[in-house]
């Protein structure tokens, strides 16, 4: 624990909580807090030869969040979560987010309850695996992971009322977060590197256009699902040819004003869970058509799970999962999941160290290209886990969005430490 | 019989009123209904229930130590809150506090008297709320010796009952009770169950895996009375005969009475947990 009441003295000082580190009761309406958070060492290596110059055969180094939270005795409460990467292969890779700092508040009314979280917050929508189409409120983390799942925190004020009719939230976003790309020497970038010192915007407000989004959800019986609305500024920029100061050729990010409807749905029968994500989003243009006109398009994930528990009574479960991703836009669409077959298996051991081991392949049916994924989690001690992980592009068609990336298979590498 | 069935109903009597329970024609033929094994052993896992309503909430603490054969120890600390739903199955919350990887992990349980639970999971490193299935009744909970099954509330319609005998354990009288699970998911063909006869407190339960071998056996002890009538234990030893591997499952801090109402226990509630 000697490191862990190091790391706290140090992380609380530098995060301009000095009175804290020092005396944790020194603000007298903190009724409860707690330092908590994670360190990790990672490495990444690419076997293949870069497909561009200048391109890193590696990428790594360390990355850590520390979240305080503190709550008064009436339950409100401030979270505030960091997150820093420092990475030796690329340096746009190397970056600071402000992940969570927000005021949580809640009350009753009648028998309904209310909630207002205000700050930099993370929130998660939808149920599919192999992709996550509806989740649209945070930016993507991208240099973080080719998955998507990494986040950017996202200022907010979000209100959430709920009852025995469902929850029903409204989120005012004032504040656009920059998609993170890799830079020059990373890996897993496109062709022409993206400059996010050009983003434009469609909205003369720029990154202060103000945002709205709605949802409803509720759980009936093996039924969950939610609907949704955001309207405002892409999360996802077109990507459109320009010119840096030493005129080579880069793309330059442009977000517009979408709006888009979003459908999540879950049923949960037995060892079965059937899920559905499907959007409708109009407004943004697309770099595939001349002169980059506007598409509205339609898109969905649909797909399964199954597990069998206890598999020949050994105690560990097998899950299998099987996913179809559709975007109306078919060769035009601006991601690589245009038509798209998911299957995945996933082991849980169940056993001390909550050792799990999945695999996963997408399949594209129009162009052929497939990718696959294996990631083993293991759990070393109290403090301590190993994330081992590979992901190999193969057969990648050379009209595919990640032909840029056919080279950039790699296997990854995490020891963490969570205190 | 009769009488005592009655006074279920009011429950401050309850007490008086199990003394009069008679288990001791259970072996014989005559009156079939009431006093057969089979109502017999209903009538004592009812007359539990009786007992242990009316809690309205509470929250403690568990702490786990898991052995291997070897006595290789790891540790689990987790908060548990629970809510008394009328007639149905509780609500409950498990927040997981170590080991440190899953810290802030929550798992919310709808039970259910009649039909499937209803599960969600809580991760708060995707801020995802996740339904889960409810089918995995039999699975080991943070790869300890206990199921899910073994730590859910023990509902009697999900199980058929009948009465064995009556034996001595410690120094206190005891019926020993079968209860065979209804329906699938579970990983037991039986449990055989030891309630002392004057507060029908559980203090022993044998487990029986499928193939009817005897796999774990439960020792509770260290019970305490919360509220002057809510007797709880402090201390549950799971040992797993088969693998020689045990779970010492350790319960403090409890408090009832709190302020956790229905609202606590949706998926907006879920997220707020810390």
């Amino acid at each position: 624990m000697g490191l862990r009441a190091a790391l706290r003295r140090a992380l609380l000082a530098a995060a301009g909580l000095a009175a804290l580190a020092a005396e944790p009761a020194a603000a007298d309406w903190i009724e409860y807090h707690e330092f908590s958070g994670r360190m990790s060492v990672d490495g990444r290596w690419y076997p293949q030869s870069a497909a561009y110059p200048d391109q890193r055969s590696h990428a790594g180094g360390f990355s850590i969040a520390p979240k305080l939270y503190l709550e008064d005795e009436g339950g409100r409460s401030v979270t505030l979560e960091g997150f820093y990467r420092l990475d030796g292969g690329d340096s746009h890779r190397t970056h600071a987010d402000l992940r969570e700092a927000y005021l949580l508040l809640f009350g009753e009314i009648g028998a309904d309850e209310w909630e207002l979280r205000l700050g930099v917050d993370r929130v998660f929508w939808g149920v599919a695996e192999s992709r996550h189409l509806v989740d649209i409120i945070n930016q993507t983390d991208l240099v973080e992971h080719p998955n998507e799942e990494a986040k950017l925190g996202q200022p907010m004020a979000h209100v959430t009322l709920s009852g025995d009719w469902g929850a029903a939230e409204v989120f005012a976003l004032p504040y656009h977060r920059l998609r993170t790309y890799p830079g020059r020497r990373g890996r897993l970038r496109t062709m022409l590197i993206v400059d996010s010192d050009q983003a434009t915007y469609e909205s003369g407000a720029e990154e202060w256009h103000l945002d709205f989004a709605a949802r409803y959800s509720h759980s009936i019986g093996p039924l969950d699902f939610g609907v949704s609305v955001f309207d405002g500024t892409s999360r996802e920029p077109t990507l459109l040819l320009g010119l840096d100061r030493d005129v080579t050729p880069i793309l330059i990010p442009h977000y517009e004003q979408i709006r888009q409807f979003g459908l999540d749905a879950q049923m949960t029968a037995g060892a079965w869970l059937l899920k559905l994500e499907a959007i409708r989003r109009t407004g943004a243009r697309n770099a595939a058509l001349p002169l980059s006109m506007e598409e509205d398009y339609t898109a969905f994930v649909a797909g399964g799970e199954y597990t069998f528990y206890s598999v020949f009574d050994s105690g560990i479960d097998l899950g299998l999962l099987g996913e179809w991703n559709r975007d109306g836009r078919r060769e035009r669409a601006t991601n690589v999941f245009q038509n798209d077959l998911f299957l995945g298996a996933r082991l849980a051991f169940n056993d001390v160290e909550s050792t799990d081991l999945i695999v996963g392949m997408l399949h594209d049916a129009d162009f052929g290209t497939r990718s696959f994924n294996a990631e083993f989690n293991r759990r070393l001690s109290d403090e301590w886990s190993l994330h081992l992980e590979a992901v190999v592009f193969s057969n990648v068609d050379r009209m595919d969005l990640a032909y840029s990336t056919r080279h950039d298979s790699f296997v990854e590498l995490n020891l963490t430490y969570n205190f | 019989m009769t009488l005592c069935r009655s006074a279920l109903l009011a429950l401050p009597i309850v007490a008086l009123c199990a003394t009069f329970l008679d288990f001791s024609n259970a072996g014989t033929p005559a009156r079939a209904d009431d006093s057969s094994p089979e109502a017999l052993g209903l009538q004592i896992a009812e007359e539990a229930r009786a007992r242990a309503e009316g809690f309205g909430n509470f929250t403690a603490r568990q702490s786990m130590i898991l052995r291997n054969k070897q006595g290789q120890e790891s540790r689990r600390q987790l908060r548990f809150k629970v809510l008394e739903v009328q007639d149905d199955g509780d609500k409950s919350i498990f927040v997981f506090d170590e080991p440190r990887d899953v810290k802030g992990t929550a798992l919310l349980i709808h039970a259910h008297r009649q039909g499937d639970d209803e599960q969600w999971l809580y991760l708060p490193a995707l801020k995802r709320v996740k339904r889960i299935s409810s089918a995995n009744r039999s699975g080991s909970f943070m790869g300890s010796e206990f199921a899910y099954e073994d730590l859910s509330t023990q509902e009697v319609e999900k199980y058929t009952h009948r009465y064995l005998r009556d034996e001595p354990c410690g120094d206190l009288a005891c019926t020993v009770s079968e209860r065979v699970p209804v329906g699938k998911g579970s990983g037991y063909s039986r449990q055989l169950v030891w309630h002392d006869r004057d507060e029908l407190r559980v203090w022993k339960v044998e487990y029986y895996d499928r193939k009817d071998a005897h796999l774990k056996t439960l020792t509770l002890s260290g019970y305490e009375r919360y509220l002057d009538r809510y007797w709880q234990a402090g201390e549950m030893a799971m040992v797993n005969h088969l693998t020689g591997k045990s779970t010492d499952l350790s319960w403090s801090d409890f408090e009832f009475g709190t302020d956790l109402d229905d609202r606590d226990f949706t998926r907006t509630g879920l997220k707020r947990v810390r």
